[in-house]
């Protein structure tokens, strides 16, 4: 396979409070690059279209892949992981931006420490005694209730569904589909149900599933394919019979 | 006295699991990792953890796992803290299940359990292809917990650089520095545990390892005195195919669901696979190996392709042909689809083809580092280890402990499939306990760490900074870590010969000089990750000088170390009893006389000092050669 030049623009920023810039690269590659490898390529030599030394591109990876769910960018205007992005299915010339929604750090990398907090706010854990063996036997889960369960376990907190969500963002308090879709799957375990009240409860507050404006964003753009939307529908049920157990329900 | 506290290093699975038990034995616990500890490269393992749940109706044993666990390393693992495993391992299987982790289910809705390499028994639990990432998870959601009830402190984005050591040598916090605003801090502890993953980036790009495994964390406690031990066993693992960033794994469970590995028996076959019949392919690992077929062990696996590849020419793939066949094609789709979903997306969506359709082309890539940090253990009157001792994962350091891929134990010369998801758990929770006792131990008038300690430290790691942001050179750290790299796979490897090792040596040492007139082509102040790559290369490259060294000194082959000019091969078509098979054998006790034993490299500004310890083989005694014919 030969190599082809490649056509990056960049947009750049090189603090947290300073403006944006763009700068453009041409780097060869080979059509079966990915976005990671070709940004690793070009930290090698970061010299821009026109000549210029620039100082190298920051920008966050680990696994490679589509995993960890650290590379997330927006690539031709669509939030996606960088490292499962092939050049050869993308237009050029390829635009990288950070992620939106979340604070930039430096150039393509953002601080998504909201999602973690979203997480907490939801109470995304089982509440165990401790983490000693209770000589107990698991719960039965069928292949079908796992099979729904498992396809939530693989969110990576990568943030693009949150990056498409008109919803979230600087500007309001929602919490964002993605730890809304580990509510559902909390909620769905056999110990994890045990706290559904308080999971519903966090939800119903201020940011929380009420804000959803149902645009359906998250889901089509969700590189692992989690039912973002079913989630929400299904949360939607659970909190209306929650409110009614609230306004009628034993005290 | 305020309450004692602790350090640990490392969000993978060790860490969290160390974590999770100091703080939940009322220990405030502040963790660091580079980045978000749910990105760790724990969450990347594939195919399973191994734990004896005997539901498959094959009267699989405790006892057999044990010995699968030692045979598969070729003896060289202490075995005491194996049997403890391997004995613990299903409580902790229940442990992650209570704590929510998806495992795949059976048609009854039991835990389901599959075939892994090196075994004969189906043992593996597994969330469909995805299990480190459920695992992890799994223990990222409790420290989480823990966060938010207080118990547990997390700094993200913080590196890892030096170990606080009092006048006396003992372990009393670290220093650090902000990977945003490079400020370097000190950081006192009562306990540190390291539990900062592998090195595989000692191979970069051909080897499967997240970029941030690079060791430098291990490398840095190295330096100040904590032993390295066996870092000359690197696992090799058979099945990768190839990538310009990365070789990107693909799982043993393609294997052990029933994937056959093969090559075009005419050299230069440029037919596509599905086209060449039947007889016209040669299945070697079945051949080798017909007890074990294609789940054979890493090791053996990877040689033999290498052997078909490199020596009988019959590797596909244009570049020097040195590829083979995974296939799947023959296998049920909604059947694998379900079981290895994960990695046949990876598979398409990095290759762009459909493994389901296509055989996969894969080669074997750096995997796993064996050696690491060497930790203390205190074997127990039922000849395990001792629970809850302090002496368990203590490094010579006093008061610093490792954990997980970091450190040497459990897996010996070679790593049998889905026990370093075990070993990694295991140990950061023995660890854990182990910090608790120590902690329970100190000495109240211990008296605080004398404040010039950590300020002299801080000074002398700016400094490094500062060094390292002036620097001139010709090259950066990103060039010198390719050829790092490239130096390694090429005279490493898979297979090894001491004239390549030596020259192999020297080539480290013009690294290092060309790294430290490196230019890091940045001098922002702010998220500089070239200052830090380079900081981790320096280390890198010390501790490649380690696995060189230890792999130089070893005259034998023995596991994932192979240097065929000490070979002893097993007589051909000969078994136990055969005269041939029996004068193998004592070949075979002859060598193991003078080499089972455990590298120790300790630092000198010379380079490594090894010298070699008795391995502890209470459980289960070297009698039989590893066989998987
Ligand atoms: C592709 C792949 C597939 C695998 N599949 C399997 C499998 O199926 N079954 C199995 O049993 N094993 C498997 N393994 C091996 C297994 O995944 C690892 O051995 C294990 O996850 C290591 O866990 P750990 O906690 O030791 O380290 P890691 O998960 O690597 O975590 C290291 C942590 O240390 C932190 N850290 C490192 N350096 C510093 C520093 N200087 N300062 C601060 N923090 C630092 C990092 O931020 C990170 O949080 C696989 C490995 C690979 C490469
Ligand atoms: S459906 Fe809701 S969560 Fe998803 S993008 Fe739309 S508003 Fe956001
Ligand atoms: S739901 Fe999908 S897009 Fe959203 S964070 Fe999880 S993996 Fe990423
Ligand atoms: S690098 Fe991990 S998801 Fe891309």
């Amino acid at each position: 396979m030969t190599e082809q030049p490649i056509h990056l623009r960049i947009r750049r920023q090189d603090r947290p409070d300073t403006a944006p810039y763009w700068q453009e690269f041409a780097i060869l590659g080979h059509s079966d690059h990915n976005i990671v490898s070709l940004l690793m390529a070009l930290r090698e030599n970061p010299v821009t279209i026109s000549g210029e030394r620039v100082d190298p591109i920051v920008w966050e990876h680990n696994c490679m892949e589509e995993v960890c769910g650290s590379c997330a960018m927006l690539i031709n205007g669509v939030p996606r992981p960088s490292c499962s992005a092939l050049v050869a299915d993308l237009d050029q010339p390829i635009r990288l931006e950070p992620l939106p929604k979340f604070p930039v750090v430096r150039d393509l990398l953002v601080d998504r420490r909201r999602i973690d907090q979203g997480l907490k706010q939801v109470k995304a854990w089982i509440k165990i005694d401790g983490v000693w063996d209770t000589h107990e036997g698991a719960p039965r889960i069928g292949p079908d209730a796992w099979a729904a369960d498992y396809l939530y376990s693989r969110c990576m907190s990568c943030g693009c569904c949150m990056a498409a969500c008109p919803q979230f963002g600087p500007h309001s308090s929602f919490i964002g589909p993605a730890p809304l879709a580990q509510a559902r799957l909390m909620n769905a375990h056999p110990t994890g149900r045990y706290d559904k009240t308080e999971r519903l409860h966090a939800i119903m507050a201020e940011g929380g599933l009420s804000d959803c404006g149902n645009a359906q964003n998250c889901v089509r753009v969700c590189p692992k394919e989690i039912p973002l939307t079913t989630a929400i529908g299904e949360l939607g049920r659970q909190t209306t019979v929650q409110l009614l157990k609230d306004l009628f329900g034993p005290r | 006295m305020s309450k004692p506290n602790v350090i640990v290093i490392g969000g993978g699975l060790g860490g969290l699991w160390a974590t999770l038990r100091i703080a939940d034995a009322g220990f405030p616990v502040t963790l660091f990792s580079l980045f978000e500890v749910k990105r760790s490269h724990s969450v990347c393992a594939q195919g399973g953890i191994n734990a004896v749940l005997d539901t498959k109706g094959q009267h699989d044993s405790i006892r057999q796992h044990i010995i699968d666990t030692i045979k598969g390393g070729e003896y060289l693992a202490n075995q005491p803290p194996v049997k403890s495993m391997c004995e613990d391992a299903p409580g902790l299987i229940r442990t992650f299940e209570r704590m929510g982790v998806t495992f795949s289910r059976t048609p009854e809705g039991l835990l389901d359990q599959r075939l892994f390499g090196g075994v004969k028994n189906k043992r593996t639990c597994f969330a469909g292809a995805s299990t480190g990432q459920q695992l992890l998870y799994g223990v990222d959601q409790q420290v989480r917990r823990l966060e938010s009830e207080g118990k547990v402190v997390k700094h993200e984005w913080w590196e890892f650089l030096s170990l606080l050591l009092d006048s006396a040598g003992v372990c009393r916090g670290i220093v650090a520095m902000d990977l945003n605003s490079l400020e370097v801090r000190a950081f006192s502890a009562d306990a540190v545990v390291v539990a900062s993953g592998g090195m595989g980036q000692l191979y970069a790009p051909k080897s499967t390892t997240s970029t941030n495994s690079t060791g430098a964390a291990a490398s840095r406690c190295y330096r100040q005195g904590a032993w390295m031990a066996n870092a000359e066993f690197f696992q090799f693992h058979p099945t990768a195919m190839m990538g310009h960033d990365k070789n990107r794994l693909m799982s043993e469970a393609a294997r052990g669901e029933g994937g056959r590995i093969w090559v075009p028996k005419t050299p230069g076959d440029r037919r596509p696979p599905k086209t060449i019949p039947e007889a016209e392919r040669f299945y070697f690992l079945e051949e080798f190996f017909p007890a074990y077929g294609n789940t054979v062990a890493r090791d053996e696996a990877a040689r033999a392709i290498w052997t078909v590849t490199r020596q009988m020419g019959l590797g596909i793939g244009g570049d020097g042909g040195d590829r083979v066949y995974l296939d799947l094609t023959h296998l049920d789709a909604a059947f694998i689809g379900s079981r290895l979903g994960a990695i046949l997306e990876i598979y398409r969506k990095f290759a762009g083809v459909d493994p389901m359709t296509e055989p996969m082309e894969i080669f074997p890539a750096a995997h796993y580092g064996m050696g690491g940090l060497w930790v203390d253990f205190e074997r127990s009157a039922d000849g395990g280890i001792q629970p809850e001792s302090p002496r368990n994962h203590a490094t010579n350091i006093p008061g610093l402990y490792a954990c997980g891929e970091c450190d040497y134990a459990y897996h010996g010369a070679n790593r049998l499939g889905a026990n370093s998801l075990l070993s990694a758990s295991y140990s950061g929770r023995v660890a854990g306990e182990a910090v608790v006792s120590y902690l329970k131990g100190l000495a109240s008038d211990r008296g605080p760490l004398s404040p010039e300690i950590p300020q002299a430290e801080v000074v002398r790691q700016q400094a490094i900074n500062a060094d390292l942001m002036q620097a001139e050179g010709a090259d950066t750290p990103y060039l010198i870590q390719k050829e790092l790299g490239a130096l390694m796979t090429g005279k490493v490897g898979v297979v090894r010969s001491n004239p390549e090792l030596e020259s192999a040596l020297g080539e480290l040492q013009v690294l290092r000089e060309r790294l430290s007139k490196a230019r890091l082509g940045e001098s922002s102040t702010w998220a500089n990750q070239s200052l830090a790559f380079a900081r981790q290369l320096g280390d890198m490259i010390e501790l490649a000088g380690v696995v060189t060294r230890g792999a130089l000194a070893r005259d034998e082959c023995r596991g994932a170390h192979y240097k065929p000019a000490f070979r002893i091969p097993i007589p051909e078509g000969r078994f136990a009893g055969d005269p041939e098979f029996e004068a193998y054998r004592d070949r075979w006790h002859a060598n193991n006389a003078q080499w089972l034993k455990t590298t120790i490299a300790e630092h000198t500004e010379d380079g490594p000092r090894l010298s070699y310890r008795e391995v502890d083989l209470s459980v289960y005694a070297p009698t039989e050669p590893r066989d998987y014919r």
